[in-house]
């Protein structure tokens, strides 16, 4: 009898392991993660459907008016403005941005880090040492210079902060990226003359995931703190639109008597930097054993 | 375990046994069920099965060692020389770890791993001896030191014990590991696998010390292998183990020669061997009977092509390579490689470790662009590198890898990675390539219900078998297979090796089959071309090679080759 026929001879069938989506939500400290995360995200979502007010206009005569009065919840600010208002209405604008800005600077950033590890050679060190000059620049210093000169327009900031996040995330593609191209089934898309763009796209990038959406979630809190820290310094967003940095700038001057205008907005931004934090930590240990190579 | 099995009569006491080991994952799915076995002062065990079927699990119980997921839920094992004579699973954690080295020790499988390459392998070993408290002072130990290496074989002068693991071979590796194993003078070592990376004429000097090691200091060995001829040379008792359970223990002679067990019958038919007295499959072994060329397949290009003999030098050649040359600096890799081969026809690439077999078959798949010479397909010179030769070119050339587990993305569905080769050439619709996938799954007989499945499912026979199909599915005329079978269990090893030839035979294409393990050479190959630092050093029919080599190499070769 051929061993072919023989049921036992013929292998087992292996397990596989949960996917990482399954793996990131066992985790405790995901889900508290994702609830803190998905409250302000609904927060900033939702919030502009249900403004009492609108957001850049005067509901009280008394400035910096105490909270729990009719003319709004939470009080109002320097300018006589509703704080509920002006909170519920310049979450969106923050995370529009971060997410853009996160979005474009993975897309930058992971390009040239797959580029430079799949290349090799003079196009590897061309693009990680210029890499290596723009990590040299302070990332706050950068969004100075590029600020003040091209003025505080939205485009400018998104561009800005991508910019100084690029380097870091390319780094970290590249690494992840080495591991995965002298791998066999890279080789093997080679020989079958795959055009290079392709080899990335199909065969590098799903197998890198993992790092990368560690990165993703690091990069996205650097973003919301990179934002609101421009608009606190008045480099951001301009008056008078609602946004949650500029808000702790217009309203630390009142913060003795009228600490909601503050506490607000930082709360909510700290709860978000903690919950995407924390969404990061359980994706980089979910992510941890689920490389290539590893599967024997 | 089967009650029937009779144990062989003991005359000296054991010096451990195991009683009825049973260890679960920690979710409760039983791994072993109940495994017995004693071993004798100066006598090895074999603990043989596949990969899965327990033996490392039960060979670290040994130990008192389990792996993270796994615990022991029922069983004893009983070590000489440990106080009371207890079941040292019941001692503490820290009792255990005392035992580990001084009268228990273990040898990894991968040397090169399990050596600390920042360190020279003297303080390795020395470092062993002071864990331990071995002797009374430094200079006891270092003289212990130098005394295991003369016992392992070794140099066991000071400039010797001052080298790093990387400046040794493989062999001497493998041999430091033992000598680290045996340096307290343990009663009992437990050797997992540690021969698999190793080329035949290391293998053999491995085997020599462990066997020596056994016979002169009475140590006890416990040899954990998937591999039946290595078992046959070095052991003297033999238990077979098929998922978790003993399949049958015995003597070596017995087990080997006169199998009860239906399991140890099959793993004895799938070792490959050298004189070709057994069938591996279905396929007839290829003897003096056959010609160079297989007449058995009766395929039409078989036929064909032994009308023109293979060896005159004309165009009927498939393949011819002249010249091949490639160097990294001053290290020459290939010097000068010229063969050809004939339609239909299968040669053995046969090599060592570091021969430069795989870089020669990658520079005839394309692969490796930095050749200089010829390699002409059908008359053709093809140009080096895969993108710079014609689609039809890349076609005709179809390479399967060295390991299953890297040449599959396994983010990609098994048909997405058969179908890649049909995409790039670019002219069926989805339907018609999913077809063709499904009809390449059918050759490798994987069937319908793999097509979307991920390699993570898959066993490492069944993924080879799909990326044979991903070679297959093109229709290639010449099968390059870099050591698809290196990774593989034995059993699985013969299906592959099976599937092969008969694959050959149905469809009439050449095949290139390159390997260090000469005793596949019967079971694949009509020619042999032997490989060493780069040169062709013998060539000729299979049978001639096996029976008249011309070269000292190939002599060496095959007079270290473990056979059962």
């Amino acid at each position: 009898m051929s061993v072919i026929d023989s049921p036992q001879l013929v292998e087992r069938e292996v397990e596989a392991p949960p996917g990482l989506l399954r793996r990131l939500i066992r985790q405790r400290q995901a889900k508290i993660g994702v609830a803190l995360t998905a409250a302000v995200v609904l927060i900033a979502l939702f919030g502009p459907l249900v403004l009492p007010w609108g957001a850049t206009g005067y509901t009280s005569t008394e400035f910096a008016g105490r909270p729990f009065k009719p003319e709004g919840l939470f009080g109002t600010d320097n300018l006589g403005r509703d704080v509920l208002t002006r909170f519920l209405d310049g979450g969106l604008r923050l995370l529009m941005f971060a997410a853009l800005a996160t979005l474009l600077g993975m897309i930058i950033g992971g390009l040239s880090g797959m580029a430079a590890a799949y290349r090799g050679g003079i196009v590897d060190s061309a693009i990680m040492r210029s890499n290596d000059v723009l990590l040299a620049l302070p990332q706050l210093v950068f969004a100075l210079l590029a600020i003040t000169v091209l003025g505080p327009q939205s485009w400018v900031l998104v561009t800005v902060i991508a910019i100084t996040h690029a380097p870091r995330i390319a780094r970290v593609t590249r690494s992840a990226t080495v591991a995965v191209v002298t791998e066999d089934f890279i080789r093997a898309s080679e020989m079958y003359a795959v055009p290079k763009w392709k080899i990335l796209v199909q065969d590098v990038l799903p197998n890198i995931t993992g790092p990368l959406m560690v990165e993703l979630g690091l990069r996205m809190t650097y973003s919301i703190g990179a934002l609101a820290s421009l608009s606190f310094l008045g480099l951001g967003m301009q008056p008078p639109t609602a946004d949650w940095g500029l808000m702790i700038n217009e309203n630390r001057i009142a913060l003795a008597i009228q600490p909601w205008g503050v506490i607000l907005p930082v709360l909510a931004i700290a709860v978000l930097t903690v919950g995407t934090n924390l969404i990061t930590d359980s994706l980089a240990r979910a992510s941890a054993n689920l490389n290539v190579g590893e599967s024997k | 375990m089967s009650t029937s099995v009779v144990e062989p009569p003991t005359t000296t006491k054991p010096v451990l046994s195991a009683r009825d080991l049973r260890i679960a994952t920690t979710s409760g799915y039983e791994i072993l069920h109940g495994v017995s076995f004693t071993l004798q002062p100066g006598k090895i065990l074999a603990l043989v099965g596949e990969s899965g079927s327990g033996k490392t699990t039960a060979g670290l119980a040994c130990l008192g060692h389990f792996r993270r997921g796994l615990k022991h839920t029922g069983g004893e094992i009983h070590l000489a020389g440990t106080g009371d004579y207890g079941n040292i699973l019941d001692l503490p954690e820290a009792e255990r770890r005392k035992l580990r080295g001084g009268s228990i020790s273990y040898v990894p499988q991968d040397p090169a791993l399990s050596l600390n390459p920042a360190m020279t392998i003297g303080r390795q070993i020395q470092e062993v001896l002071q864990v331990h408290h071995y002797g009374d002072s430094e200079e006891d130990r270092r003289a212990r030191a130098k005394e295991v290496l003369a016992e392992v074989g070794l140099e066991n002068s000071e400039t010797y014990q001052r080298r790093y693991p990387h400046q040794l071979s493989g062999g001497q590796q493998q041999r430091v590991g033992i000598a680290m194993a045996f340096a307290c003078r343990p009663a009992v070592l437990v050797l997992d696998e540690p021969t698999t990376g190793l080329d035949v004429t290391t293998q053999a000097l491995v085997l020599q010390t462990i066997a020596e090691l056994a016979e002169r200091h009475g140590v006890a060995g416990l040899y954990i292998t998937h591999d039946l001829a290595v078992v046959a040379k070095v052991a003297d008792e033999v238990v077979v183990m098929l998922s978790g359970e003993v399949v049958e223990k015995g003597s070596t002679a017995q087990v080997l020669y006169q199998p009860r067990h239906e399991y140890t019958q099959k793993l004895l038919s799938a070792v490959p061997d050298l004189a070709g007295r057994r069938q591996v499959g279905r396929v007839a072994v290829i003897t003096e009977e056959h010609p160079a060329i297989n007449l058995a397949s009766g395929h039409v290009t078989a036929v064909q092509a032994l009308q023109i003999p293979p060896s005159s030098e004309d165009r009927s050649n498939l393949l011819e390579v002249a010249g091949l040359k490639l160097s990294y600096g001053s290290n020459k890799v290939l010097g000068g490689i010229d063969f050809s081969l004939a339609r239909g026809e299968s040669m053995m690439l046969l090599g060592e470790s570091g021969s430069g077999k795989t870089t020669l078959s990658r520079c005839i798949a394309g692969l490796n662009d930095d050749y200089t010479g010829i390699v002409r397909l059908n008359g053709h010179a093809l140009s080096p590198g895969t993108r710079a030769r014609t689609a039809e070119q890349r076609q005709q050339v179809q390479y399967v890898f060295q390991s299953p587990f890297s040449s599959l993305n396994p983010r990609r569905t098994v048909c997405e990675s058969v179908e890649v080769p049909l995409q790039m050439s670019g002219t069926l619709s989805r339907k018609q390539r999913r077809v063709r996938v499904l009809e390449a799954l059918d050759q490798v007989r994987l069937g319908e219900s793999y097509l979307d499945r991920r390699p993570g499912d898959l066993s490492g026979g069944q993924r080879q078998r799909v990326a044979i199909a991903r070679a297959l599915v093109n229709a290639p005329a010449l099968l390059v297979c870099d050591e698809v079978t290196s990774a593989l269990d034995v059993s699985v090893q013969a299906s592959i090796i099976d599937l092969l030839r008969t694959l050959q035979a149905e469809t009439g294409m050449s095949m290139l089959f390159v390997t260090h393990n000469i005793c596949l050479a019967r079971h694949i190959s009509q020619r042999i071309a032997v490989l060493q630092h780069g040169r062709i050093v013998d060539f000729g029919s299979t049978d001639e090679v096996l029976k008249h080599p011309q070269h000292e190499y190939t002599r060496e070769l095959l007079a270290n080759v473990p056979t059962i």
